[in-house]
């Protein structure tokens, strides 16, 4: 039996293993450290924006690199990750492998993370976590953009390295009675994913080093001064970066897959459509980059172009809420707390993805490009699904990695604060959007709108706040001293648990 | 699930599928007759700096920070920028154009009637990108 924290070993054995759960519990614990420090900066930026004027923070300079850090942070060191760990402690098992394709490439990928976020923390960049140039290049203050640079290329090496993994572990590795329609949806999620990574990635490793000899001055890429064209780093960055949002949604779906069926009692209503909606989506993610961009002076056609492309991204995304619905519809749900967070998550993927179409619409994008709409906007997606899947499947796997029971009240409690404080801050930036609200701002204007719609949205980052320490508290504590688990069926749903702690692969 | 209709997710993709077409087709109808800059639309060249916007009339007048306008009139700015990436931006009549070194992007607008507007730039261009603000005065018209 060797459930991680119910039989203790020495720290260094969990970190020096290539075991594929351990590397997964060190992804898990790692990505969890990096959420809270990244929550804090956002608390930080929060209780700012509270009142016009100067509150906590003393400059401009500092805010901008808060926010930079922020994003940089949540986006590659937990969101990435988080997913990472997910994935390495199920997909073997999910294939009937013993591990990982490649174990040792798969610990390297890991711990190249913390140098990577080592630099970002340490250089505390002021360029927005898109490094926009010519300010990323002219204006930006080393070593702390150098250090960004450096940073991000370790992460996207990592990424690239964790993508081979999955993509070589599901595809050789699955068990020879295993057709590829039978691997279950959660798999197809990391495979998906993992094939958008090895497609997007190199692009935007490529721009890095651009950025980086422009920024040394020996080339002129995106530095108008020199010839060069700063539009034709916005292309490089979001034909990486747009898809990325799918393999960071992907995932995230891939654990609702997971937990709807299991908590509706009663199997997905079609695998197949999940199946052919992932696919397609990481197809039709590389369509609609540009429509980051509407506003840098493209053409009419370019703008249609890009339009249709994002808006054919929808039927996909449809058609996985379509799934989850007619699941739950007229089952025997027991809502326990995953299964809480999963439908959370759906209601607000839904309501991000009805935003997103308002942006994509040409006309109305210029009304919200660059406002605070898009900050509330891509927020619904990273905290309000990504992050919801996540913490729902974390409370999922909970019994499975320690063998015990996670606080089922605190669990309880944590979703309704975490649901509600996510409905204040981020629909409320929506609305403070149209008022016309830029983001990246460090003071503004007292405008009596702007100000009640800042101090909700504050408000709201509060409650989000208190209920992650609720969650940590309820990690940390029930992971030594929770109710031990029935392993066979932990939620008792009166069936299987999923993952019987038979099935964890003996380390080696 | 085996044995089981899924009719009914079809059905819905197809509703899906036609509402995108609906938003697509609205949209591009909209953003076609936006684009559409009138002939004899007055040329106002605007400039992003670090942090403060400039003007220049058709007529060689300049102003920094306050652009003065008459209602009635329809206007086309002709943005660039001398260092960074900025984004010029009245919100109050939906003018939204990125103002990028190296390049002129045109955005047009003709205001209705005589009042003030906020001005601001709503592209990230560092240190006081938070008050790179202006005002936009539209007057009475002249004749």
């Amino acid at each position: 039996m060797v459930l991680e924290l119910q039989k203790p070993r020495p720290i260094w054995q969990i970190m020096f293993s290539t075991h594929h759960t351990d590397v997964g519990l060190l992804y898990l614990i790692m990505s969890i450290a990096f959420l809270f420090l990244g929550g804090a900066l956002a608390l930080l930026i929060r209780a700012e924006l509270f009142l016009p004027g100067s509150q906590l923070i003393a400059d401009s300079m500092t805010f901008n690199r808060i926010f930079t850090v922020h994003g940089t942070t949540l986006i590659f060191l937990f969101l990435l990750p988080s997913a990472s760990a997910v994935g390495n402690y199920f997909v073997p098992i999910m294939v009937r492998y013993k591990d990982m394709a490649y174990p040792k490439l798969n610990a390297i990928a890991f711990w190249m993370i913390p140098p990577g976020g080592a630099l970002i923390w340490l250089g505390f960049a002021d360029f927005t976590w898109y490094a926009t140039p010519p300010y990323s290049i002219i204006s930006a203050p080393g070593p702390a953009a150098d250090m960004w640079i450096f940073g991000l290329k370790i992460l996207g090496i990592s990424s690239v390295l964790g993508a081979i993994n999955f993509v070589v572990t599901i595809l050789k590795c699955k068990h020879p009675d295993m057709s590829i329609g039978q691997v279950p949806l959660l798999a197809w999620s990391f495979l998906s994913s993992s094939l958008i990574v090895l497609v997007a990635i190199p692009t935007f490793a490529a721009a890095l080093l651009m950025l980086l000899t422009d920024r040394l001055g020996v080339t002129g890429f995106f530095n108008p001064a020199m010839g060069g064209d700063p539009i034709a780093y916005a292309h490089l960055f979001w034909f990486t970066f747009h898809p990325e949002v799918y393999v960071l949604v992907i995932p995230a779906i891939g654990m609702m897959y997971e937990i709807i069926p299991r908590f509706s009692r009663r199997p997905i209503f079609s695998k197949g459509s999940g199946i052919f909606a992932f696919v397609l989506l990481s197809i039709v993610g590389f369509s609609s980059w540009a429509h980051h961009m509407y506003a840098t002076g493209m053409t009419f056609t370019e703008k249609t172009v890009f339009m249709i492309g994002t808006l054919a991204a929808v039927p996909a995304s449809g058609m996985h809420v379509f799934n989850f619905i007619a699941t739950m519809w007229n089952s025997r749900i027991k809502f326990a707390t995953p299964m809480m967070w999963a439908i959370g998550g759906i209601a607000l993927f839904f309501s991000a993805g009805a935003g997103g179409v308002a942006n994509a619409a040409m006309p109305l994008d210029f009304t919200t490009h660059d406002t605070y709409w898009v900050v509330g906007h891509f927020h619904l997606f990273v905290m309000g699904t990504i992050a919801f899947g996540t913490i729902g499947y974390i409370y999922y796997m909970f019994p499975y990695v320690t063998g015990r029971l996670y606080n089922e009240t605190m669990g309880k409690v944590h979703f309704v604060l975490s649901f509600i404080g996510t409905i204040l801050v981020f629909f409320t930036q929506h609305v403070l959007g149209l008022y016309g609200m830029p983001r990246r701002i460090f003071d503004y204007p007292a405008i009596p709108e702007w100000i009640a719609m800042n101090q909700i949205a504050t408000v709201g980052a509060m409650i989000i706040g208190v209920s992650m320490v609720i969650f940590l508290i309820n990690l940390i504590h029930s992971s030594a001293k929770g109710k031990p688990a029935d392993i066979h069926d932990p939620f008792n749903l009166g069936g299987q648990y999923y993952y019987p702690f038979e099935s964890k692969n003996p380390h080696h | 699930m085996a044995g089981h209709s899924t009719w009914p997710e079809w059905i819905y993709v197809g509703v899906i599928v036609a509402l995108m077409f609906w938003v697509g087709a609205e949209a591009w109808n909209v953003e076609r007759l936006v684009e559409h800059v009138p002939a004899d639309a007055e040329v106002i060249k605007v400039t992003g700096a670090q942090w403060y916007w400039q003007f220049e009339h058709e007529d060689g007048t300049k102003e920094v920070g306050t652009l003065h306008v008459e209602a009635g009139k329809a206007y086309k700015f002709e943005i660039h920028s001398i260092d960074v990436n900025h984004s010029f931006n009245i919100h109050d009549y939906v003018v939204l154009m990125d103002a990028i070194p190296g390049r002129v992007n045109t955005v047009w607008f003709a205001p209705d009637k005589a009042g003030e507007h906020d001005i601001q730039c709503r592209e990230y261009c560092g240190l006081i990108h938070y008050n790179m603000r202006g005002k936009l005065v539209v007057e009475e018209p002249s004749t």
